[in-house]
């Protein structure tokens, strides 16, 4: 019965969302940063699926007698110091870099999510308890956050992913916290609590529905800045090991070959750039459209 | 003013007792026994171990441990690193300037490029010069710094043969450590500015302005700027921050004397006394660097020191 009378006092959830869908899917097709910003996320992700249709040579296979090949219709990347196809280990990169981006923001949002609306929706001393261990974790830039995780945890993959997507966790709890101190305030959330639906379900069934867009637009935005910091700790050393085929490991790879093989760096880093272009693009596209008043 | 300015010096007490503290934990953090790990690369006899505990002083309880972190550190002891038996201070303040300067050098070259771009897109909005600029910043902002050094290396060190590729100290050295720093954070300045300057040409004070005849320069410089600028000092704090951190993968590929390039290293080689300093170093020039973006900003904007 409450459950009932609470889904009616909540904004109706299904037919809400078509009309909402059906209201945005215009303005998402005329935006053509947006649109831009899609086509190259889906043909990456399409990329990073069918990797091994678009690149079937082996990208951690061994072959000394083609190393150091310039790009050619054989490797159109050319090959690096251990003859291995560059094309290929680029494409195969696809996949780690976007499985990358997404687990250490699926963890950054979801705990960042969990702890914000614990506390927006608390306040008081539990509010007061979070947001100081909050203030600290962001008294850490980012990156050294995640340095100081993988000096704990240890260089690898795995642990990257981790101490990236814990270095995210403060920037999302904060934005979830501030969008429920508003929503709580709403009637239907009164009109929930009154007839007694317990709190979990409040959170999750009621509040969370109301807060995602700006979830989403910060996921987006920060799904860039995760890959950037994930190459760049494998870059250094302190992500993926050899001989995994990651963009940020790859250019570190070709830096000693810089002046007889350019391309062993240079393809890696151009797609980390259309990749974070592209997840850029949409991320602005989606606060456009989503949250106007956002833009800038 | 005075009263802002204790009200913020105090505020930031709790933020470096955390860090402080958090730094310290991390050691408590680690999977495993942290003497172990550290010297899981040397051949050590259990009497090694046991002279490496009672050196660290691990066996005391965790708050005696903390305290004696914090005092020493008060007075610039912050221990000895393991590879070179040197202390932890000593090392860190060997190289710090160099990393800031390079930060500064970034910061400049960013501030000036992106408040450039910026203010001249807001001019000319939905030109070409407003979307191209606006694209190129976009760009910028997609480009991992370290890739873009290995380029401006491949093009200016090892082509035209124009600057050195690797090392620290004089101008030729700082050129393009801190053009692939600073080109990510001028994008950004460039975008804020551009949006800020959208936002204050349009306000009545403005149109007052060229309504009284004014050149559209002094418009721009003396009435817009001013004012446009002001949101954009924050994003100046942060991107020196973020610019401070960024030295992390500079000084590694360009091989400079940095504290970015020092924390990697003694990640590399487990050394933690050396971590927990150079991350502690780093985080107070964090916190440091916003209480003065406060303070400034608060100076710039007198509403602020009201709220």
């Amino acid at each position: 019965m409450a459950e009932t009378l609470a889904s009616r006092a909540a904004p109706a959830a299904g037919a809400h969302a078509r009309t909402r869908w059906q209201m945005l899917a215009p303005r998402m097709r005329r935006h053509k940063g947006l649109m831009v910003g899609l086509v190259i996320v889906v043909f990456l992700a399409l990329i990073a699926v069918f990797r091994d249709v678009v690149a079937p040579q082996n990208p951690i296979k061994i072959d000394v007698t083609a190393a150091l090949q310039s790009p050619e219709p054989a490797h159109w990347f050319g090959t690096d110091q251990y003859g291995r196809d560059v094309f290929s280990r680029v494409v195969h990169g696809a996949s780690i870099s976007l499985t990358v981006g997404v687990i250490a923001v699926a963890i950054a949002t979801t705990v960042g999510t969990m702890v914000g609306l614990v506390a927006g929706y608390y306040g008081r001393a539990v509010d007061a308890l979070i947001m100081r261990i909050i203030d600290f974790m962001l008294a850490f830039p980012g990156i050294l956050l995640a340095l100081g995780i993988v000096s704990v945890l240890g260089p690898s993959l795995q642990n990257l992913m981790i101490a990236v997507g814990i270095a995210g966790v403060p920037f999302y709890a904060r934005l979830v916290r501030s969008t429920v101190l508003v929503a709580k305030e709403q009637l239907y959330i009164e009109a929930a609590r009154v007839i007694g639906v317990p709190i979990p379900v409040i959170l999750v069934r009621h509040l969370l529905p109301n807060i995602v867009a700006p979830i989403i637009i910060a996921a987006t935005l920060g799904m860039g800045i995760t890959i950037l910091q994930a190459a760049g700790l494998s870059f250094v050393g302190l992500g993926s090991q050899p001989p995994t085929p990651e963009w940020g490991r790859m250019i570190t790879e070709g830096r000693d070959y810089l002046r007889d093989a350019w391309w062993i760096s240079t393809f890696p880093g151009v797609a980390i750039m259309i990749t974070v272009f592209g997840v850029n693009l949409l991320g602005d596209g989606l606060r456009d459209v989503l949250d106007p008043r956002l833009r800038i | 003013m005075i009263r802002y300015i204790s009200a913020r010096l105090l505020a930031t007490v709790p933020v470096v007792f955390g860090v402080t503290i958090a730094v310290f934990s991390m050691l408590y953090l680690i999977p495993g026994d942290p003497v172990k790990m550290m010297l899981s690369e040397f051949q050590t006899s259990p009497e090694q171990i046991a002279r490496m505990r009672a050196q660290l002083h691990l066996n005391d309880p965790f708050f005696v441990q903390y305290g004696r972190f914090v005092w020493n550190g008060l007075h610039g002891n912050l221990g000895t690193s393991i590879r070179d038996n040197r202390p932890v201070t000593q090392e860190i303040f060997e190289v710090f300037p160099q990393t800031v300067q390079l930060a500064v050098a970034a910061l400049v070259l960013a501030s000036a490029l992106g408040l450039a771009l910026g203010i001249l897109a807001a001019l000319r909005q939905n030109s070409w010069l407003d979307i191209g600029s606006m694209m190129v910043a976009t760009l910028g902002i997609s480009m991992p710094s370290f890739w873009l050094a290995l380029i401006l290396i491949l093009i200016f060190s090892l082509h035209f043969e124009l600057l050195p590729a690797a090392g620290g100290g004089d101008l030729p050295h700082l050129i393009m450590p801190a053009v692939a720093l600073g080109l990510g954070a001028a994008a950004i300045i460039a975008r804020l500015t551009r949006s800020s300057m959208l936002d204050i040409l349009r306000t009545e004070f403005v149109t007052t302005a060229r309504a009284k005849g004014l050149r559209g320069r002094t418009v721009v410089l003396r009435h817009a700027l001013h004012n446009a600028l002001i949101p954009t000092i924050t994003i100046f704090g942060l991107q020196f921050a973020t610019l401070l951190t960024g030295t992390v993968f500079i000084e590694t590929v360009f091989g400079r004397p940095g504290l970015g390039r020092l924390v990697v290293e003694a990640i590399l080689n487990k050394d933690f006394p050396l971590v927990q300093g150079s991350v502690l170093i780093f985080a107070l020039a964090y916190v440091v660097v916003n209480l003065v973006v406060d303070i400034v900003y608060a100076v710039v904007d007198p509403r602020i020191r009201y709220q």
